[in-house]
């Protein structure tokens, strides 16, 4: 019996998402009194599997080929259904990521699994085994039953802490029959975004709404992320008027976000909005309503106008980082 | 070609969602029932691609698992422009459930490609797109935020985290759909509404399957301490209230 944690790596590399879902899983093995085992798929280099170990990991599976050029989500499935059978997986963790998305669910399908998404806290118990995750979009969590053998689970974004606890894992190789998966999806185009930090990945997101006015006033709002090492962000009238991509929207039916600190500039926070950043550990808002919802949802708030008030907080910044 | 998009049935995103019978069963009372969000987007592209003819689509057809009471739902994506629509007489009980009843819709019928939304607004599940593609074999992309074809061929547009990429699909295939595939969700007119009351809506009886999961109660969110608020002519205090009390900067 194991815990298997599929563990996605970004050119080769691991980052902290991938440490949070082995510490996560090596609590999970813990309540359940099994092993910890980390699946990569994708070539790694030693150095950085062994890294899985500090988090939790007891074992390694590196499944490699050099054929493989796209992320299939069927061969993905199909590769992490077999190593499920193998290792006798009795929970299957994957990130609520892009690929977690993608994979989960056709695994639910593939082992007959019931799948948890986006759970946010360990299994509220084992026999039954209950997850705890949000529904109606952060309004409400539920306590939902898995009632198979075996139970899929993809793990929110920042929602569990590091534990590092070393183990010396060892590394076991395998390699894919890639060709043998009869691939059917070839990618065409890659365009990647360089030397921004990703909004997903970001602890801290400045985001800006229609209380900007306008998309010449966004040079603080990114000054003020630039000193935060922040990602920026917008509200979902600011994208879909085009003053920023739609890469940036969060809300509802964009990003779903939880970065420790969350600015919100001139965005009343509608439900929608809130959907998307609720699961921030702070928020600050500024607006000049005071009876915004957005008020309601943070923990820090300045009344007042975003385009007088976010060069003076940009000074701020410089100033009391300066020390 | 053909094209299936499956739509859920969902409370309006601005609904206070409130729980009884000891927060086991959510409160339907005043509930207006909409389309997911994501689905509406999906069948805003599915129209936009089938109205250039250069695309060569045929139909756009609209399935949904639930009992009667979703037909208003699944008239309004009649209305909006879908050509015929289907429903699978059943109580959705869980996403497996679900995805199991859409897949035998394909047992009769076969379509080129089939759209469903990136979750639903209302368990955010994130699981029916993927699960229906598994159950019928079909590859599938997911994060989708652009779909086109080109002579015959779907192109995709998917995101990546840290950028995008476009990626070719053998069909019959399944695209999950997510924000940016269609710019607004197209709204039913007047002539559109009345031509949906004789659209075929096809009733088909569900398969005997059984759900993995079930929900055993709800919580309410712990609701957050008051906001503290700072003079907007001394940001700097904000700024040390993050370092020192909440200790995130």
């Amino acid at each position: 019996m194991s815990v298997l944690i599929f563990v996605e790596n970004w050119d080769g590399k691991f980052k902290k998402l991938s440490f949070e879902l082995i510490s996560y899983g090596a609590k999970v093995a813990e309540m359940l009194n099994t092993e910890v085992v980390a699946l990569s798929v994708g070539y790694v280099e030693e150095s950085e599997l062994v890294k899985l170990g500090n988090y939790g990991a007891t074992r390694i599976i590196s499944a490699v080929s050099d054929n493989m050029n796209v992320f299939d989500s069927q061969a993905y499935t199909s590769i992490i259904a077999d190593i499920a059978k193998q290792e006798h997986a009795k929970v299957i963790i994957l990130s609520n990521n892009n690929s977690g998305k993608a994979v989960a669910p056709r695994l639910s399908v593939s082992l007959k699994a019931g799948l948890g998404a986006g759970v946010s806290k360990l299994p509220l118990s084992i026999d039954p085994f209950i997850v705890y995750k949000k529904v109606y979009s952060g309004n409400a969590f539920s306590n939902l039953m898995i009632k198979t053998d075996i139970s899929i689970l993809t793990l929110a974004q920042n929602s569990f802490e590091l534990i590092e606890t070393a183990n010396n894992a060892g590394i076991t190789k395998v390699v894919i029959d890639w060709n043998g998966l009869s691939v059917k999806t070839k990618v065409i185009e890659v365009q990647k975004q360089s030397g921004k930090i990703l909004l997903t990945d970001a602890d801290v997101v400045v985001s800006g709404g229609r209380g900007m006015k306008s998309p010449d006033n966004w040079p603080p709002l990114a000054e003020l992320a630039d000193l935060l090492g922040a990602a920026t962000a917008c509200s979902r009238p600011v994208s879909d008027e085009g003053w920023r991509p739609h890469e940036e929207h969060t809300g509802q039916t964009g990003k779903i976000i939880a970065p420790n600190l969350y600015f919100a500039i001139g965005i009343s926070g509608a439900t929608q909005h809130l959907a998307g950043v609720s699961s921030s550990k702070f928020i600050v808002a500024i607006n000049t309503d005071k009876d915004a919802p957005i008020f309601s949802a943070a923990q820090y708030g300045i009344i007042g106008d975003a385009g007088k008030v976010l060069p003076k907080l940009v000074e701020a910044v410089k100033e009391l980082k300066g020390k | 070609m053909k094209i299936l998009v499956c739509i859920s049935n969902v409370p309006d995103t601005t609904t206070k969602v409130r729980f009884v019978d000891d927060y086991k069963k959510l409160d339907i009372t005043g509930i207006q029932w909409v389309i997911n969000p994501w689905d509406e987007l999906s069948l805003t592209r599915a129209l936009e691609l089938k109205e250039d003819p250069s695309n060569n689509i045929q139909t756009v057809t609209v399935a949904h698992v639930g009992l009667v009471s979703a037909e208003p739902t699944i008239r309004k994506a009649l209305a909006i422009g879908a050509d015929d629509a289907i429903r699978i007489n059943a109580e959705p009980s869980d996403s497996f459930f679900v995805a199991a009843q859409l897949a035998q819709v394909l047992n009769t019928e076969s379509y080129d490609l089939i759209l469903c939304g990136i979750e639903s607004s209302d368990f955010n599940g994130s699981s029916v797109g993927g699960m229906l593609a598994e159950f019928l074999g079909y590859p599938s992309v997911s994060s989708v935020s652009g779909v086109k074809v080109e002579n015959g061929q779907f192109f995709i547009n998917r995101e990546i985290d840290g950028g995008k990429e476009i990626v070719s699909i053998t069909t019959p295939a399944v695209a999950i759909v997510q924000k940016g595939i269609a710019k607004e969700p197209r709204i039913a007119a007047m002539r559109g509404i009345m031509m949906a009351r004789t659209k075929p809506l096809k009733v088909l009886e569900p398969t005997a399957m059984e759900s993995l999961t079930e929900v055993v109660g709800y919580e309410m969110p712990k609701p957050r301490a008051a906001c503290k608020f700072v003079d907007s002519e001394n940001p700097r205090q904000l700024i040390e209230l993050l370092q020192n009390e909440a200790k995130i900067i």
